[in-house]
């Protein structure tokens, strides 16, 4: 590429070699869109819609047809054609111009087939019958590479949709709007409508009985392991004192007296007899501070909160 | 055509000011957030929350157009308030809280008498209780959850749940919550009265050990491995929980776990309170459901101090004479954190005054704040 475009050429050859490679790039991109659109699925479809599913901008209740791009990436549709005939396949151009016909990654679009086309983008030039059998097509911009199609059963009846068990996969099922089998327009085909669990607690535990006795038994068992814990670290901790001071002493952990007292307070106690005792604060007031005392420091001002320190051996 | 042209725009002026779009809703709403900044400004009750929340409540309730495109209310995607309330509703604050919390705790008490713990895991019954009658009402076993915990006295927690278990129900949840918490003083003493002898609310405690500086810093590790392997859905509270606590504990990030316990919890915690508090919009909050969740949270925390205090009682039964607890301090498991353990110390000074409960009194608190975390874990776990 460096010397492709050399600077010591002539300018009239670069401008030639620069007009080259904006060609390849814009084949390349061209070619990546191409195979974008590859990835574009119909993914539902309602051919009679008897007021129970979507309104269009109008207020009109048609058949549609749901498009997803499978693509992991945003996928602009504009010139693609969606048709119900194989033999005319550029029925309806999807129109340009139209910033809406960018979808993005992982998302549907919903056309209405109401034969309506001056009523905007989302509006097809043909229309779906009811009671029949239906093909839907859409081709690419040549009119002539096949992108998807489905053929809707004329069993299909009115309020129900076909449409894939999974957005862009390849079983398909006729939905009626019951449970597991929601009618999505604009939506994942596969959602959430209840939860198992939430209905598993409503019809098995409808006094809640059984969430308070697991719950209870996890809450304590959770603190019970915790406090068990604690006793036996708190054991080894007082063994290991005894060790030190046995070690200290020169005797054994046996002759040790346990030190069971070892509180706070009386600590506290003991440093205020010993500071009456020995009265060697005679001229300041008697308070007695157990806390170490240390120079607040700035974090602003002060190197030692900047500098990492080296971990001590 | 010039006072036409006048008249038209101050008309439609007109139509985008408060006083064109005010409902009764709104004012009752205002009535309600001005209540909460009196309380805490002359009452003194829970200023760092009530006075966020209470002003959170007036900017959520000034009325306006909301058909005219404005983009600024809570709910509207892409709002200023939408975009600090996305902390609540996806739910982010409340570890962040929890952060903080555990850099402020000294869980010395609780380390050095670890049987205090069960006391934590005890009034957790509160939330548990509250379930039963929140399901009884008619609540389906998701909304009912995430009323209950409110039993746990823990803001950040009803919060984090009532985000995953029922978004709707998150206003009146948190203020619900927050407005039991500071009204412990009111709640816990008459139960507390009530269900303790005269003999028993004199009963001392023995001096709590001293806790070595490595036990301290064993325990927020341990405390977070056993409890998140038990519960892992609790890992965001608790996870932050301990994480806080190791700041604190372990000596050598001072400056972190400074940071965690003051600026970085007065920032969420001013950020949490009004997005809350505005979040109680009237159409929003002005439903039968709220008064429900009020009543919920009210029996939750009867509920939940009484059953710490009766479980006390039950415990001195097994427990020797020396190392007896006094049940005064059964109303610090809830984990309003440090306002139960303080009202422990107040009620057994008026019968005792050399008998200062506050230290033995934090162990159930702070076990409290874990055990309301492994509750909602619990409950996210079986509901979510």
């Amino acid at each position: 590429m460096a010397t492709f475009l050399c600077k010591d050429l002539p300018h009239s050859i670069m401008k030639k070699r620069l007009s080259l490679i904006f060609v390849a790039l814009a084949c390349i991109a061209m070619g990546s869109f191409a195979h974008n659109r590859k990835a574009l699925r119909i993914n539902e479809v309602m051919v009679a819609n008897d007021t129970t599913s979507i309104v269009d901008e109008y207020g009109r209740y048609s058949a549609w047809i749901e498009l997803f791009n499978s693509n992991f990436a945003p996928l602009e549709i504009s010139s693609v054609y969606l048709t119900n005939d194989p033999q005319e396949p550029k029925k309806y151009p999807v129109p340009l111009g139209d910033q809406r016909t960018k979808m993005g990654k992982r998302q549907m679009v919903v056309f209405f087939a109401d034969g309506k086309h001056e009523d905007g983008t989302f509006h097809t030039s043909f229309t779906l019958t009811p009671g029949q059998e239906n093909w839907v097509g859409i081709y690419d911009a040549d009119g002539i590479t096949l992108i998807d199609e489905v053929t809707i059963p004329a069993s299909l009846l009115p309020g129900q949709s076909y449409a894939r068990v999974t957005d862009g996969g390849d079983e398909w099922s006729v939905r009626d709007g019951s449970e597991g089998k929601y009618i999505t327009p604009g939506a994942n085909n596969i959602i959430k409508g209840t939860n198992p669990k939430i209905e598993e607690f409503a019809e098995k535990d409808e006094n809640g009985f059984a969430m308070t006795i697991m719950a209870m038994c996890i809450v304590f068992t959770a603190l019970l392991v915790l406090c068990l814990c604690f006793y036996a670290i708190g054991a080894l901790g007082k063994y290991t004192s005894r060790l030190n001071k046995a070690r200290a002493q020169g005797v054994t952990v046996k002759e040790v007296a346990p030190d069971d007292n070892d509180s706070g307070e009386e600590i506290a106690a003991i440093a205020m007899a010993l500071n009456e005792h020995l009265n060697a604060h005679d001229t300041e007031s008697t308070i007695l501070t157990i806390k170490k005392m240390k120079r607040a420091y700035s974090p602003w001002s002060s190197k030692i909160y900047s500098l990492r320190e080296l971990p001590h051996k | 055509m010039f006072g036409e042209f006048l008249t038209s725009n101050l008309r439609q002026f007109w139509e985008l000011t408060g006083f064109a779009n005010a409902e009764l809703g709104n004012f009752v709403m205002l009535g309600v957030g001005l209540f909460f900044i009196w309380l805490a400004i002359k009452k003194n009750f829970e200023p760092m929350l009530l006075v966020p929340i209470g002003f959170g409540i007036l900017i959520g309730n000034v009325p306006f157009n909301t058909g005219a495109g404005l983009e600024i209310g809570i709910y509207e995607e892409g709002s200023v308030l939408n975009i600090l309330y996305n902390g609540v509703s996806a739910g982010w604050y409340p570890p962040l809280i929890f952060l903080g919390i555990g850099a402020m705790t000294d869980f010395s008490a609780l380390i050095a008498n670890p049987k205090l713990m069960l006391i934590g895991a005890a009034a957790q019954f509160g939330i548990f209780g509250a379930y039963m009658v929140a399901l009884a009402i008619g609540f389906a076993p998701d909304q009912a959850g995430a009323i209950a915990i409110i039993g746990g006295a823990d803001g950040p927690t009803a919060i984090f749940l009532s985000s995953k278990l029922a978004p709707n129900l998150m206003g009146a949840i948190a203020v619900s919550a927050y407005s039991y918490m500071a009204l412990v003083p009111v709640i816990q003493p008459p139960l507390m009265r009530l269900f303790t002898t005269k003999k028993e609310r004199l009963i001392r405690m023995k001096p709590a050990r001293a806790v070595s500086q490595n036990e301290k810093i064993i325990f927020p590790i341990v405390g977070m491995l056993l409890t998140c392997f038990v519960v892992p859905s609790g890992l965001p509270l608790l996870g932050m929980l301990f994480f806080g606590n190791l700041l604190r504990e372990c000596g050598v990030t001072t400056r972190l776990a400074k940071t965690a316990s003051n600026a970085l919890t007065d920032i969420v915690t001013i950020l949490l309170g009004m997005t809350v508090g505005a979040s109680t919009q009237a159409s929003q909050f002005l439903t039968p459901q709220t008064i429900f969740i009020f009543f919920l949270g009210f029996m939750a925390f009867i509920i939940a101090s009484s059953s710490g205090v009766l479980f006390v009682k039950l415990f001195n039964l097994v427990l020797p004479k020396s190392k007896k607890i006094n049940p005064l301090i059964g109303n610090a498991g809830v984990s309003a954190v440090p306002m139960s353990a303080r009202i422990s110390n107040n009620l057994g000074l008026e019968y005792d005054p050399q008998n200062y409960l506050l230290m033995h009194a934090m162990g159930p608190n702070v076990a409290g704040v874990i055990g309301s975390a492994v509750a909602a874990g619990v409950l996210l776990g079986f509901l979510a």
